[in-house]
């Protein structure tokens, strides 16, 4: 009973917050009503049993994701009120693009058939190890390739972002640090000793 | 009594939220990232309900790579977008052939 309520609660405050991403008027709204989603996902992911990767969603897009949007979206300064200009006239037209497809998947999802494995249509038997040990070890030996690859996908991705971002700006004064740290006192420092009246050339 | 079918119809309506939002937002390309954010929460969401109802964790480490992806490509998005506003002064995606390097 709880169970239930706990999935309608976490499926509704899913799917609400999802439209309202794409509904809302202002992207910082947008991006505020997709890190609720993200929680109530994660609350989904929890109540499968997937502990490791509910977390996982919460650090990940919440914490990560979410915010890279949200400085995106504050940092540039755009027109969004002329950007949604199209949104009225697309309006229709992607209200039955969005039905059909969606009418599609339930239709599908409804008519499966039934494995050994899905006849019961309740949850596997929870194993005895912890989720986060299970896929540790499942991790480390049968996908060790595939995560290594991933690894190496999150390198490229950082790289890119900031080789793509980077840019040298010819119109700030910024102090030359190794030029800096390399000069020396006898390249500045010269000790005269000028007689009495006749001062010095600099 | 919830059972498979039930997660598998969220994550299909969530589905079809993220392709709606494509379909609506055609030229604000910040919205049509969260779109693809979306489109692939849907996809962990089936991936980890089938895992559990399978007694399987593939399907967990298939959603972790998923996650992974996800993450590479809105860092990656989202640089594209900041130099394509730095050049054009503005996101709007109906003119992107123009940019030409």
């Amino acid at each position: 009973m709880i169970a239930s309520i706990a999935f309608y609660l976490f499926a509704a405050l899913t799917i609400l917050p999802a439209l309202a991403v794409i509904f809302a008027r202002n992207p910082v709204h947008s991006v505020l009503w997709l890190i609720l989603a993200f929680f109530n996902a994660a609350g989904l992911m929890l109540l499968l049993g997937a502990e490791f990767i509910a977390m996982l969603v919460v650090i990940v897009y919440v914490g990560a994701v979410a915010v890279l949007f949200l400085f995106v979206v504050m940092m540039l300064d755009i027109d969004f009120a002329q950007l949604r200009s199209g949104f009225t006239r697309n309006l229709p037209f992607g209200i039955i693009i969005a039905l059909v497809l969606a009418f599609e998947i339930v239709v599908a999802t409804m008519s499966y058939k039934t494995g050994p494995a899905l006849a019961g249509g309740h949850l596997a038997q929870a194993p005895a190890t912890p989720n986060i040990v299970a896929l540790g070890q499942l991790l480390y030996s049968r996908y060790l390739f595939p995560f290594e690859i991933a690894g190496l996908i999150l390198l490229v991705a950082m790289i890119g972002a900031i080789v793509l971002t980077h840019r040298r700006r010819g119109d700030l004064k910024t102090p030359n640090v190794s030029r800096q740290i390399r000069r020396r006192p006898e390249d500045s420092i010269r000790n005269a000793n000028p007689g009495v009246g006749e001062g010095m050339s600099l | 009594m919830i059972g498979l079918t039930h997660y598998l119809t969220v994550a299909a309506i969530l589905f079809t939220i993220g392709v709606l939002g494509i379909f609506l937002n055609r030229r604000n390309v910040i919205l049509m990232l969260m779109a693809i954010e979306l489109i692939l929460l849907a996809v962990n969401i089936n991936l980890v309900a089938f895992s559990a109802y399978l007694g399987d964790l593939t399907g967990q480490v298939l959603a972790m790579f998923v996650l992974t992806v996800a993450a590479a490509e809105a860092a990656i998005g989202l640089a594209i977008l900041v130099i394509f506003f730095r050049r054009r002064g503005s996101i709007a995606v109906d003119d992107v052939n123009r940019m030409r390097g």
